[in-house]
């Protein structure tokens, strides 16, 4: 939070990626997300911010429909993915999740050798021709996680012999493999230690150049170093979504001011 | 308390809380540690008596059982005469097989005396036709196939090993003594001190037979030449049925209840019942299989097909329940994880989700299997119980051919008046062990093969 770059850094992309209009979330009878409207803009990093069990992962899952696994999860409104609704019935949600990668809380690689768990996604939706092709997507992707260096020499080792941080940087080459347009991250950091989530951090920020990152955290001071956009939910509300550091030093509303002054949350 | 200095100040202790030193053991604790020492000898004595009733039982079968795998036989040189053999001359075995069994029991007798002559025993009391009612019925069914098969050895000497009969071969494992001897009408005192002297000279003993393993049963006059060679294949059979089916359409099945299908209360309905058909007595679906298969279905009696349904209808519940188990197993972590990088539902079951319950389901099916290779009382009912002598011919046509099945040679053998059959009996529970623990020594194997962590 007191972070000094977060005045200076300002959005350059103004682009739409994802436009949320009145969506709605029911878990069976409870009412689990109320009436969001969220413009995630393209090549940023957004954060979602607020405490436990506020909705916010419920909101990042309802953008690439993971929700559709849960058979009690209703969702109504809209979700446009560059103008086009996620929710159509036309749509494929295998399709969409090809465009909208996401990485999960617990680092969840695939009891496969690494190369497999970064070459799983290209190879399922046919995006390389040979195995040379593969290959360079392969070491393109963990040089992005840059994981590269760690594990050149053993890419035929199960990815679970890694550690914490590397695992979820195995996780997020997986992502960007199939070269998403939207990268969602739920808490991407919370099952690591200091380092491995700086080194995580500082990958995001590399990312952004490339995808719209959305990230769920319970970390205010990750969010104010990774974000250039920041959205603050409150017991299913959407309480106020601005530029980070309008967020963090300026807020307009008082539940925000509340949460990141450590009053509520 | 104990602190003299204040006295009146120095509280009362809370309850639940230890005042002492840490080195006595409180009350509380004390008994906390007794009960604990006491459920501990408990779950030793529980697993003790588990392995004295397993160690006993084995212990019985194989006292009773192991001797069937070696046979009392005697070794002897056998003139065939071309003359009694083969009255034609033309060495047909067309027109050979006119002479029966009685004719070739004839020539063992001779064979027999000849021997006896030679090597000069001669028993006080034992008449020519006592004497060679020591060789099984089955040893001339046997020289006579031996002959019917290469004709050519009609009219020389060919060296034998010849069956002795049933109570000949109790003598030498215990079964019948002299006491008995004198109170059977089956076989005289003096008969069993022909066996001795035989067995002096060399040319009676007892040798390993494999006989018990490749022949096919025999009749209750019979028991030294009753084998387990059809219910061996009857059983293989049925198995290759019972895998062919059961596997595919319980594993199908479950990852279909488990994976896709919608939870509403037509599926829980569903899975209620499965659970309840896995305990559905056996002898159920035996009246199932002899009213569907059989009278409906219009299926053999006592076929390996009719068996192999029947018993592929007691597995699935079995294989259903072990799969799904190993199905849910599987962290959900692994299924989001295939589904963030967008596969399908299908891409991420059969990509991620089974490999990973493969262990399970491998163990849960071979289990399923070893429990329907032990499975008796629905064959009873689909005829599977018949005297078999011929063996089934190879599969897929086999499969439609009578044959017996190891259990249910068990129960057949165990029904039987001759205490020789006894031994059989043991003989076959043994085989049959040895099949069960081979095939949960392959579910081991599979399931260290691909076992794998995450």
């Amino acid at each position: 939070m007191n972070d000094m770059r977060l005045v200076e850094r300002d959005v350059d992309a103004t682009d739409i990626k994802i436009k949320a209009r009145n969506v709605q979330v029911y878990y069976g009878a409870s009412h689990a997300i109320k009436d969001v409207d969220v413009d995630i803009l393209d090549k940023t990093v957004t954060a979602f911010i607020g405490p436990s069990g506020c909705g916010k992962s419920t909101f990042l899952r309802c953008l690439n429909r993971m929700n559709d696994t849960i058979d009690i999860a209703r969702i109504e409104g809209q979700i446009l993915l560059d103008g086009e609704d996620i929710y159509d019935k036309r749509v494929d949600p295998v399709q969409l999740r090809a465009k909208v990668g996401m990485v999960f809380q617990k680092p969840n690689p695939f009891p496969k050798s690494i190369y497999d768990n970064v070459a799983y996604g290209p190879k399922i939706h046919g995006l390389t021709r040979s195995k040379a092709e593969l290959d360079e997507v392969v070491e393109k992707s963990l040089r992005r996680a840059a994981l590269w260096g760690e594990v050149k020499d053993r890419l035929d080792k199960p990815g679970t012999g890694l550690s914490g941080g590397q695992q979820q940087r195995l996780c997020i080459a997986r992502a960007v493999a199939t070269s998403p347009e939207v990268l969602l991250m739920d808490e991407p950091c919370s099952a690591l230690d200091p380092i491995a989530t700086a080194q995580v951090e500082e990958l995001i920020d590399e990312l952004k150049q490339n995808f719209s990152v959305v990230i769920v955290t319970h970390s205010m001071q990750q969010a104010a170093r990774v974000s250039q956009r920041t959205a603050f939910f409150h017991l299913g509300n959407l309480v106020e979504y601005g530029e980070t550091g309008q967020i963090f030093t300026n807020p307009s509303d008082p539940r925000t001011e509340s949460y990141i002054t450590g009053r509520i949350g | 308390m104990t602190d003299a200095t204040a006295p009146a100040a120095a509280p009362a202790p809370r309850p639940g809380h230890t005042a002492g030193s840490l080195l006595t053991l409180d009350k509380r604790t004390r008994a906390r540690n007794a009960a604990e020492a006491r459920f501990r000898l408990y779950g030793a004595i529980a697993v003790g008596i588990a392995l004295v009733a397993l160690v006993w039982l084995l212990i019985s079968i194989m006292s009773g059982g192991l001797s069937a795998f070696r046979q009392t036989m005697i070794t002897m040189p056998v003139y065939l005469p071309a003359e009694e053999l083969d009255e034609a001359g033309n060495r047909n075995p067309a027109e050979m097989s006119r002479v029966t069994t009685l004719g070739y029991a004839r020539v063992l007798d001779q064979a027999l005396i000849a021997l006896m002559a030679e090597q000069g025993i001669a028993i006080e009391g034992l008449s020519e036709d006592d004497a060679s009612d020591i060789i099984s019925q089955e040893a001339a069914a046997q020289l006579r196939n031996r002959v019917l098969a290469n004709p050519d050895l009609v009219g020389t000497t060919v060296e034998s090993e010849v069956l002795t009969n049933g109570r000949i071969d109790g003598y030498f494992k215990g079964r019948v003594t002299m006491a008995s001897a004198e109170l059977d009408s089956n076989v005289t005192p003096e008969q069993l001190r022909l066996a001795d002297a035989l067995r002096a000279n060399g040319v009676l003993e007892k040798r390993i037979n494999w006989a018990f393993l490749t022949m096919p049963d025999a009749s209750d006059q019979r028991p030294e030449a009753a084998g387990l060679g059809v219910a061996i294949l009857g059983s293989l059979y049925m198995m290759l049925v019972v895998l062919v089916l059961s596997v595919p359409i319980g594993v199908a099945a479950s990852i279909y209840l488990e994976e896709f299908a919608p939870k509403n209360r037509f599926t829980d309905l569903i899975e209620v019942n499965i659970a309840n058909l896995a305990a559905v007595p056996s002898i159920v679906f035996g009246i199932l299989g002899l009213a569907i298969f059989i009278n409906f279905a219009g299926l053999p009696q006592s076929a390996p097909v009719v068996g192999g349904l029947v018993l592929t209808l007691m597995t699935i519940p079995t294989i259903i329940i072990a799969t799904r188990a190993a199905l849910k197993a599987v962290p959900p972590s692994i299924r989001d994880a295939a589904l963030g990088v967008g596969a399908s539902k299908m891409q991420s079951v059969f990509h991620h989700v089974l490999p990973l319950a493969m262990p399970g389901i491998l163990t849960g099916t071979i289990i399923g299997l070893a429990q329907a290779l032990g499975e008796t009382a629905p064959l009873l009912l689909i005829g599977m119980v018949a005297f078999v002598r011929n063996y089934p011919s190879a599969p897929p046509e086999g499969i439609f051919d009578p044959a017996s099945a190891l259990p249910v040679q068990v129960y057949n053998w165990t029904q039987r008046g001759d205490p020789a059959f006894v031994e059989r009996a043991s003989g076959a529970i043994i085989v049959l062990l040895v099949f069960l623990i081979l095939m949960n020594a392959v579910a081991i194997i599979l399931r260290r093969r691909f076992e794998r962590r995450w």
